[in-house]
């Protein structure tokens, strides 16, 4: 399926901001911003739904938590049990005070690592991956909005040409995907 | 100004004091006789003297360190936090007062390291004299709340001349006196505690104690930045508070119950793991007599907050904060109900009429307090410099 897309570059943050609130209320889909730093607010401008990254670090969270209880009841407790400075570890539950800054450290580790992998792997960003900006400006001081055609049907690439040129963009470019 | 006390929470919190006033009344008369009776009723004083006194206390903290840091998104609910500090002043004069009668009372059994007669036969608390004595005692507790009025007094001032001439003068003077007051508090949070908290179990002592005793503090006094926020959102006053201000204040009720529960547990678990004897007392005394209180305590302010808190969503719903508020407001007087009574009454406490009477009465008194100091001024700061910057708080 052959599709247009059109890559509109613009100089300022807050210029971007503006011409994507134009097009949006004109019925315009963008769909995809790339900037080299977050732009406060542009989330509910281009309508990109909220985060579910955090819901992951929870889960993440449990993970690490059961995983370091059982580890450590099997370790400490079951295989082999530890006496330490006159605590004996017969039962998981007697000790459980010496088992809690592991459990939260483990709990944290598993959460921030899997938080970390999760968005670099959703950006599609881990290292060694291929750059999926369309212009390497837009690492340094450019702002570059996405508009595909196949995602607005009741506007001819005209009207949008039309659209796009009051915005006052700094560069325009266009390219067919097959 | 603009803010009026409506009809109803003028009765609500009159009817609080006139409950409280008549539960205490009724306390009074039940335990007359019992020869406890003087340091159970002092010991409530001191509780709820404290627990108030200490909202006031947390809300001028909370102001200085916005201050000293130039905080920008606070600045719509800024006199939230000043009319919470306002309180300061009254919740000085009881906690005073109750410091007083009990000083009077050689201790009243609250404080033994007062009284002579104990004095001749311990030698832990004879060696301790140099620091623990009446008069030094009385001269700390002054010159604290002496410091901490004239911090009060300048930030009030500083905070009204800025609603009739703005500028960034008076900005830059808060910023000295905030981060000057986050000196004397740091210091003076740990050893107050010590003097008024920490000294009925005189023979024990623990490091981590002041900074407990201010984290529990301090995430009160957040509660009740959320809760009065709240009800003034609710009358359709503070227009310029939304979401995200509701949100932050949250965040902070979550992050100060994770410090008061990291506290609690590190304080818990070493004492635990040394498993030294004159460590250990402070502990078997509330296992033995308080055991479920004090553990149900700990996981009502630790496990709550955290379980209900934790999304996004919790922390911008009115109902949700409030609910969660209310309850960890009572474990957090619970705590410091145990961190006094646990050591002067032991196994002969309970909360009985007077502990609640007395409680129902400061809260009622506090409340009206706040509610008055809120009028006196209009509820969005006119000419602070980051009142924009709040306005449009987004996060």
């Amino acid at each position: 399926m052959s599709d247009k897309v059109i890559y509109v570059m613009y100089d300022d943050d807050e210029a971007l901001k503006d011409s994507a609130k134009k097009l949006v209320s004109k019925g315009v889909k963008i769909s995809e911003v790339f900037s080299p730093f977050p732009i406060h607010g542009i989330d509910p401008i281009i309508g990109i739904k909220n985060t579910r990254l955090g819901i992951m670090a929870f889960l993440y969270g449990i993970t690490g938590l059961t995983v370091a209880t059982l580890g450590m009841r099997y370790f400490m407790v079951s295989d082999w049990p530890m006496n330490i400075g006159g605590k004996p570890n017969f039962t998981y539950l007697d000790n459980m005070l010496a088992f809690v800054p592991i459990s939260f450290e483990f709990t944290v580790l598993c959460a921030a690592h899997g938080m970390a992998i999760t968005y670099l792997l959703r950006n599609k960003t881990l290292p060694g991956m291929p750059a999926q900006n369309p212009d390497p400006r837009t690492t340094d001081d450019k702002f570059v909005m996405e508009i595909r055609l196949n995602e607005n049907h009741g506007i001819t690439e005209a009207e949008l040409d039309e659209m796009l040129k009051e915005t006052g963009f700094f560069e325009l470019d266009k390219k067919e995907i097959n | 100004m603009e803010f009026q006390i409506t009809k109803k929470a003028k009765n609500v919190t009159f009817g609080l004091m006139g409950v409280g006033l008549l539960l205490t009344i009724v306390g009074v008369l039940m335990n007359m006789n019992d020869h406890h009776f003087l340091t159970r009723f002092l010991g409530s004083g001191l509780i709820s003297g404290f627990f108030f006194f200490a909202l006031g206390l947390g809300a001028l903290f909370f102001l200085s360190l916005q201050y000293a840091t130039e905080t920008g998104w606070y600045a719509s609910v800024k006199r939230v936090i000043e009319g919470v500090a306002g309180f300061l002043p009254y919740g000085m004069g009881v906690l005073g007062l109750v410091l007083l009668v009990i000083t009077l009372n050689d201790g009243a059994h609250i404080y033994i390291w007062m009284d002579a007669k104990v004095l001749e036969h311990d030698e832990i608390i004879a060696n301790k004299s140099a620091y623990l004595n009446p008069v030094f005692f009385w001269i700390r507790t002054l010159v604290y709340f002496a410091t901490y009025m004239i911090f009060l007094r300048g930030f009030q001032k500083r905070s009204a001349e800025e609603d009739r001439i703005g500028g960034t003068d008076l900005h830059f003077q808060n910023y000295k006196k905030g981060a000057m007051f986050l000196v004397f508090f740091a210091v003076f949070s740990s050893t107050s505690s010590w003097d008024w908290l920490m000294s009925i179990d005189v023979h024990w002592f623990s490091t981590l104690y002041g900074w407990y005793t201010f984290a529990g503090m301090w995430c009160s006094t957040m509660v009740v930045l959320v809760l009065t926020t709240l009800y003034l959102k609710k009358l359709g006053y503070l227009q310029k508070v939304n979401d995200s201000h509701i949100h932050d204040l949250g965040k902070w009720t979550f992050a100060t119950s994770f410090l008061w529960s990291y506290l609690w547990f590190s304080q818990f678990m070493l004492i635990w793991y040394a498993n030294i004897g004159e460590e250990v007392a402070y502990y078997m005394t509330r296992i033995a007599n308080f055991k479920v209180l004090y553990f149900s305590m700990f996981i009502i302010n630790f496990a709550f907050p955290m379980l209900i808190l934790m999304s996004r969503d919790a922390k911008r719903n009115a109902g949700i904060l409030t609910f969660v508020g209310m309850v960890i407001l009572t474990g957090h007087w619970l705590d410091v109900y145990i961190m006094v009574s646990a050591g002067t009454l032991g196994a002969n406490a309970s909360i009985g009429a007077l502990e609640i009477g007395m409680a129902l009465l400061m809260l009622g008194f506090f409340a009206f307090t706040v509610l008055k100091n809120l009028t006196k001024s209009p509820l969005t700061p006119i000419n602070h410099p980051f009142l924009d910057e709040s306005i449009h708080h987004e996060i």
